[in-house]
């Protein structure tokens, strides 16, 4: 009986991290980007198992339950956009569903809220992380867009309302043109296609820039001299 | 000798600049963290779906709005025959016979793209969908008669009706309205209530451009120029000075993330104003640009410091660092944060 190798054929992992070295290899654009990618993110900076002991604060849990509430966001729009926009008007799972879809909105856009406003009276954009508040700030516009074009789509009165209403506002800049809210058609595309690219998007980027930064650090204390070193340095233990 | 030992360091400003963290680190474990705060979410969103629903009031057609008050139905009708109506005369994007959008000073962003969505409100609300109804000659004379007259002519028809409509009366399901030369007016504003009625009109404001019709921008606009949707709108909390669309139908917290913007249309001079939708835009604008850009703007940016509530998030660090509020430890060592107190995820 032939006893078969489960790893026979496959690369040994070592080998795999001294092809990234390889001169041969050094112009090439998939190399460079994962050794760029690597440099930036390693294993452990983009999925730590430690965190600075000042993080230490009800205020951190919204990041996190903004995130949560996304993922249930786009959990049970996936279910309405199976069953198309007609089903929850006339199925009772599928107006529960809508609810599902509606309140987790509600708790996305208040996490998001209490994140974003936590983050400024931290003053979270120092020590070059402008372009993570600017990734925050810019994701809770798309998002708020996106909720936009949901209440824009719902085929009931809340929808005519809002949309003879909001037209007026955004046919003054100009953009009413192009981005037409009495055009059903083209509000449900924006709101299960586009927008919703753009908000996940935008969130991975912001997570990403979070990990490659860190959290930010504590203001001065009072004992301390505002650009040096806090006083709690020794005994240091800083993850590998 | 390299360009960067010439290079002068960079002053430390406290609130552009974070100095990098040399302290203690403490475990916590991302992974769980985010699947408690998933089911969390999950238990909470089921409960309020349970407990709270969410709104689903049937939309207004043309038809529910004509039987419910066909008078108010017919009022309107005629003025998006004369070009009275709010449609009518709002400019573009639908035509360029007004500036409903509003300006600022002589910035006219409304005008810059055109007529995009075009709509003329006599031919597309009235002599056109009166035209597709078929075995009725009256009726299309009436249209014929219209179309063939002066404009004149057709002012001074529309100018009677559209007084004597407001005595009109609906009896035993016909339009009847005081006697006047009102030439085929009459007979066009009685012909379009019965088709609305019927439901036919409905149809025929979507038919107009293709059988798979997903716009819906002509019968929208037709239904909001009429008083009947605005007082239902007002009857549920949604019109402009009652906060507005941030609403929505029922007690349900809405779009509660736009109560900035609703706001300035709470202001007086600005929620007064003609050109209230753009001024609103522009300020909205400013300030999102403002918020975005926080990280630049000297003083801005020195609101968290001023403020202190940074000191209330990092209690525990900054207890940690200056000891107890009594006095520093005699020891002269730090008082330790025990060893998982945190709660967070640092997303």
């Amino acid at each position: 009986m032939t006893i078969v190798d489960p790893k026979a054929g496959r690369p040994d992992q070592a080998d795999l991290d001294k092809a990234a070295d390889r001169p041969e290899d050094a112009g090439q654009w998939t190399a460079k980007i994962r050794t760029t990618a690597v440099e930036a993110l390693p294993p452990q900076k983009l999925l730590p198992d430690r965190q600075p002991a000042y993080v230490a604060s009800w205020i951190y849990v919204f990041g996190v339950t903004t995130v949560a509430a996304l993922i249930v966001v786009i959990a049970t729009g996936f279910v309405l956009a199976i069953f198309g926009p007609n089903w929850w008007h006339v199925s009772s799972t599928g107006l529960f569903v809508n609810s599902l879809h509606l309140w987790s909105v509600e708790v996305f856009m208040f996490a998001m809220v209490v994140h974003l406003w936590g983050k400024f009276f931290m003053a979270a954009w120092r020590g070059k992380r402008k372009a993570t508040w600017i990734t925050g700030v810019v994701s809770f516009l798309v998002s708020v867009g996106a909720a936009f074009t949901g209440y824009l789509s719902q085929q009931n009165f809340d929808s005519q309302w809002i949309s003879t209403q909001a037209k007026d506002g955004i046919n003054s800049t100009g953009a009413g043109a192009i981005f037409n809210v009495t055009n059903f058609g083209q509000m449900i595309m924006w709101h299960i296609v586009l927008l919703p690219l753009c908000v996940v998007a935008l969130v991975g980027l912001h997570v990403l820039m979070v990990r490659l930064r860190g959290v930010v650090t504590p203001f001065a204390a009072k004992n301390e001299t505002p650009g040096e070193q806090p006083a709690t340095t020794s005994g240091a233990e800083v993850p590998a | 000798m390299s360009a960067d030992t010439h290079r002068k360091p960079k002053k430390f400003v406290q609130d552009r600049d974070a100095v990098p963290w040399k302290g203690r680190y403490v475990p916590y474990d991302l992974a769980k963290e985010g699947l408690i705060a998933l089911i969390v979410v999950i238990i909470l969103v089921s409960g309020l779906a349970v407990l709270f629903g969410s709104p689903d009031d049937k939309p207004t057609t043309v038809r529910s709005w004509s039987n419910a008050d066909a008078v108010g139905f017919a009022t309107t009708a005629i003025t998006e025959l004369d070009g009275t109506s709010g449609t009518a005369t709002y400019g573009p994007p639908y035509n360029l016979n007004g500036t409903t959008a509003g300006k600022l000073g002589p910035i006219n962003p409304a005008k810059w793209l055109g007529v995009h969505h075009p709509i003329d409100t006599a031919n597309d609300y009235v002599l056109g969908p009166l035209s597709t109804l078929p075995n009725q000659p009256q009726v299309q004379a009436a249209v014929d008669q219209y179309k063939a007259a002066t404009p004149d002519q057709q002012a001074t028809w529309n100018a009677a009706y559209e007084k004597a409509v407001a005595d009109a009366k609906f009896v035993n399901g016909k339009l009847v309205v005081p006697a006047g030369d009102y030439g085929p007016v009459a007979t066009l504003i009685a012909a379009e209530t019965s088709m609305a009625r019927s439901g036919a009109l409905d149809g025929a404001l979507l038919s107009s451009r293709q059988f798979y019709g997903t716009d819906y921008t002509k019968p929208l606009l037709f239904i909001a120029d009429g008083d009947y949707f605005a007082n239902l709108g007002s009857a549920q909390h949604l019109s402009g000075d009652q906060w507005g669309m941030m609403n929505e139908t029922g007690q349900y917290p809405g779009q509660a993330w736009l109560w900035l913007y609703t706001l300035w249309y709470q202001v007086g001079p600005i929620g007064n104003s003609d050109n209230a939708d753009i001024m609103v835009f522009a300020i909205m604008i400013g300030l999102t640009v403002l918020l975005a850009l926080v990280p630049f703007i000297p003083g801005l940016r020195s609101i968290p410091r001023w403020t202190r509530v940074y000191r209330i998030i990092w209690r525990n660090h900054y207890r940690e660092v200056e000891g107890p509020p009594s006095g520093p430890d005699p020891s002269g060592s730090p008082p330790q944060v025990e060893g998982n107190a945190r709660e967070p995820v640092p997303v």
